[in-house]
């Protein structure tokens, strides 16, 4: 599907794509003009995740990040959030870790309802194509995920679109 | 379903493209109307308001009876906004951080550019 869409300001920028490919699952996909091992050193190394994972667009401030990224090891990273009283943590394990093409967590900061997240970086001709898949125990977990993100969310800025829809399914049959 | 899903996505981008779908949905999120009703109210021909309102019936944002002669499109169930509105913050999200993983990447390729050249040296 070509994501690319209009009100995307910086069209030299690779396009992201996100799907719900199945009753469980999300897939997130982007390309980058970079070896696989760069992009997944960039993924694995806390100094440089931190970089990119919290834009300022987010208005989060990371405060920690710890990776410890061999299979077993764990990550954590918090952050503090204006709209937030308390610091707000990711954490969870590493399942598999194969460099620099497949790393595989899980998300355990919802509880059981957590995602199982496999990355894997393919490349192809000096670029890389990064999958993300989101696997969610069951479809009830998945739909739990999208409606409490639609209602509270983390506090982040709805974009138009969303703010549009969130209008248009108020006055929609439920 | 796999399929199923991705070619629903698919078809929710591409309705919600188009200024006068969007102008449409948010008219059949005021009340229920006909395709005649839209076709007058967005200046356009029949025929052409029947094709927008194609594009947003296939993306399961719109949905259509006909009683008699008459052919009235409703909102799709709000899940389905809901959820096509979730995905596409969610997508956001994602666009937003692998921007910014660009500059990271760059400086890698950057840095071992150089060391590469010192140890050809």
């Amino acid at each position: 599907m070509d994501a690319r869409r209009e009100s995307e300001p910086t069209p030299m920028k690779n396009s992201t794509t996100a799907e719900r490919t199945s009753e469980r699952e999300l897939v997130v996909t982007r390309t980058f003009n970079a070896p696989a091992r760069i992009v997944f050193e960039a993924w694995t190394k806390p100094e440089l995740f931190k970089r990119w994972w919290a834009p300022k667009s987010f208005g989060l401030s990371m405060l920690s990040c710890e990776q410890d990224v061999r299979v077993g090891g764990s990550y954590r990273l918090v952050f503090a959030h204006p709209g937030s009283p308390e610091p707000m943590a990711f954490f969870g394990k590493y399942i598999e870790v194969t460099p620099p093409s497949r790393l595989v967590w899980t998300n355990d900061e919802g509880g059981e309802g957590g995602a199982v997240t496999t990355v894997t970086f393919e490349e192809k001709d000096g670029t890389t194509l990064l999958v993300m898949r989101d696997l969610y125990p069951s479809k009830e977990a998945l739909d739990d995920a999208i409606a409490s993100g639609s209602t509270s969310g983390t506090g982040e800025t709805f974009d138009q679109l969303e703010e549009f829809l969130v209008t248009l399914g108020a006055s929609a049959p439920s | 379903m796999v399929q199923y899903a991705r070619a629903r996505l698919d078809a929710s981008f591409a309705a919600l493209s188009d200024a006068t779908r969007r102008g449409v949905l948010e008219q059949l999120g005021r009340s229920d109307a006909s395709i005649t009703d839209l076709a007058d109210k967005f200046h356009m021909t029949l025929t052409g308001m029947k094709k927008h309102v194609g594009v947003l019936e296939q993306a399961g944002l719109v949905t259509t009876e006909k009683v008699g002669r008459v052919r009235t499109c409703k909102l799709g169930p709000r899940r389905l906004l809901e959820e096509t509105a979730w995905i596409e913050s969610y997508r956001q999200r994602w666009a937003a951080r692998f921007d910014e993983l660009d500059d990271v990447v760059e400086e890698l390729k950057r840095k071992e550019m150089v060391d590469g050249r010192k140890k050809r040296e």
